[in-house]
């Protein structure tokens, strides 16, 4: 079990006044080569969950367990944990700081005190990952490189620690929908044909639609719903209760259902709603 | 880990002491330093003490906050205390290893400015904690208006003061997050001597800059867009008014200040 989390609660700034419980008694495991997609509210302390799967923030109460390691117990190497479980953090492109895009990337595998081979190697490989080519970018300086090219980069930067669990705050926040598009698409990539386990923090239904095995959906701390894609956006009416929504095309069948066609309203893509739609048009040949 | 840090925190609350206009208040403080190093012994220090607990009672001040301030410092404070207790001339007590010498005036001395460091301390975290930033800002401006004659560009002044104390946590905020990204890339800034500390830094401090200049480009443009042009025939929304609570805390202060001069002469 790559990522295991028992009766977990953190409470920020505990005994002052801002004291703030930001997870209440959370239970979870994640599985190996699973995409998980974590949605929640504002403020339902999805940041704060993931920041305790590397050992960023310590649980107030309860355990974190990477590959079966309490990551907490003393002479744990927090190094090691974070090098298996990489974060990309919100806005990632932030946190370049290099001359060089190679520069850049090579950072954390620095860190973990590789030689200059492998680093190049790794460096390579993560710039393939997210698609940027490697010649042509990694004498340029990150800063100026376009939005969605310096998320990539930074991206890489985590890639290249090659964790085995790949942890995204909001990648898409913030991005054009061309540079959101091929964000997501390399995401996709990593995990099809690398196999590598995602857990992805999203306020877009459409894109965990698109993209997730199983949804885990936070609500002031606590998991509310947890399922697939499929049977969590059937739940509509909770979902819309702690101020998320279902993807678009759920409301298209709810809407076309009410009008009278006979419209299986499970679709949760775009693909599925273009399937149903044709099989509608065929059946009343028109 | 870096949200430790309490310099120039703000305890929101509406006692007597959060409700006093800040010109007082900050007048008030000033004087309370002066006297501070106007005392000249023990008995007066208890005088001090005093006033000041009954002054954080009535702020409501968890005296937590109080030590946090002080711990902060306690190095400064130790260090001034050793050098004070070595230094001064006088009857040796005691010899520390044999070497280095203690003297009653010293140590006396010592104590004096401990005293006088923490209560100093004290004094000014209760003018910060019971005083939002703005309002400390907004009397410091009045309180320099006067000085606009001879060219103190006193509304400016203040503005640069509320926008640097408005960032302050903003920065902090950031410097967390980046720092936190960088670990995850696995840096480390808690082990390794001075120089490769140091170094250690530049991945935090390089997007820290870059971040700064950012947001201080972006408030500009925001403050422009929205005409602001400095001091000249600015009104504000929230005038500052000085009412009998006022009045009763500086007479309240007199006393305590004419009890403090008096206490010069017990001995
Ligand atoms: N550093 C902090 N100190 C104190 N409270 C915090 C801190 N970070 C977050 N919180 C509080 O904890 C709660 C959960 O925050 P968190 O950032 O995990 O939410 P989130 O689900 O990631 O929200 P968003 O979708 O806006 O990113 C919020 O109420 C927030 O105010
Ligand atoms: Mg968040």
């Amino acid at each position: 079990m790559p990522v295991k989390v028992e009766n977990l609660t953190y409470v920020y700034m505990p005994n002052t006044p801002f004291e703030k419980k930001a997870l209440d008694n959370i239970n979870l495991e994640i599985k190996d080569g699973e995409f998980v997609g974590l949605i929640g509210h504002t403020g339902s302390g999805k940041s704060t969950l993931i920041q305790q799967l590397n050992g960023l923030l310590k649980p107030t109460f309860g355990k974190v367990y990477i590959d079966d390691i309490s990551i907490t117990d003393k002479g744990i190497s927090l190094k090691s944990i974070r090098q298996k479980v990489g974060i990309v953090f919100q806005y990632p492109e932030h946190q370049l700081f290099e001359e060089t895009v190679y520069k850049d990337i090579a950072f954390g595998p620095t860190n973990l005190g590789l030689t200059n081979e492998e680093i190049e190697k790794r460096v390579k490989r993560a710039m393939d990952f997210v698609g940027l080519d490697y010649e042509t970018y990694k004498d340029r300086s990150p800063f100026e490189l376009s939005g969605g090219q310096k998320r990539r980069v930074a991206i890489a930067g985590v890639l290249a620690m090659e964790p085995k669990v790949l942890i995204l705050d909001e990648p898409t926040a913030g991005l054009d929908p061309k540079g959101r598009d091929e964000v997501l698409k390399q995401i996709k990539r990593m995990h099809k044909e690398y196999k590598m386990t995602i857990i992805m923090v999203t306020h877009s239904m459409d894109e965990v639609a698109q993209l997730a095995d199983r949804l885990i959906v936070l609500d002031k701390g606590k998991i509310v719903i947890e399922g697939s894609p499929r049977e969590v956006f059937n739940q509509i009416d909770t979902l819309e209760k702690i101020g998320l929504s279902v993807p678009q095309v759920k409301y298209l069948a709810k809407k076309l259902k009410e009008k009278g066609f006979n419209i299986n309203e499970d679709i949760i893509t775009l693909e599925e709603a273009k399937r149903e739609i044709l099989r509608l048009f065929k059946e009343r040949k028109i | 880990m870096i949200k430790d840090i309490t310099i120039g925190q703000y305890l929101p609350g509406d006692s007597f002491i959060h409700k006093l206009d800040p010109r007082v208040k900050i007048l008030l403080a000033f004087l309370y330093i002066i006297l501070i190093f106007l005392i000249n012994n023990f008995y007066g220090y208890l005088v001090v003490i005093a006033f000041t607990l009954l002054v954080v009672m009535l702020a409501k001040i968890p005296i937590k906050y109080l030590f946090n301030g002080i711990k902060g410092v306690i190095w400064l404070i130790i260090f001034t205390a050793v050098l004070n207790a070595t230094l001064t001339p006088g009857k040796v007590i005691f010899k520390l290893f044999n070497l280095i010498p203690f003297t009653d005036k010293g140590i006396d001395l010592a104590l004096f400015m401990s005293m006088r460091l923490i209560l100093l301390i004290v004094g000014t975290s209760v003018l910060t904690l019971t005083t939002s930033p703005i309002s400390l800002t907004d009397g410091i401006e009045r309180l320099l208006n006067p000085f606009k004659k001879i060219g103190v560009p006193a509304h400016e002044l203040a503005m640069m003061m509320t926008i640097a104390l408005r960032f302050i946590p903003t920065l902090l905020d950031e410097t967390d997050k980046i720092m936190k990204a960088q670990m995850a890339r696995g840096a480390d800034f808690d082990s390794g001597g001075i120089i490769k500390k140091a170094k250690n830094l530049i991945p935090v401090l390089v997007p820290l800059f870059i971040s700064a200049f950012r947001r201080a480009d972006e408030l500009a443009l925001a403050m422009e867009a929205r005409c602001y042009r400095g001091g000249e025939n600015r009104t504000r929304m929230k005038q500052l008014k000085t009412d009998k609570r006022d009045y009763i805390a500086i007479a309240a202060f007199i006393a305590f200040s004419i009890i403090c001069i008096i206490s010069r002469r017990w001995r």
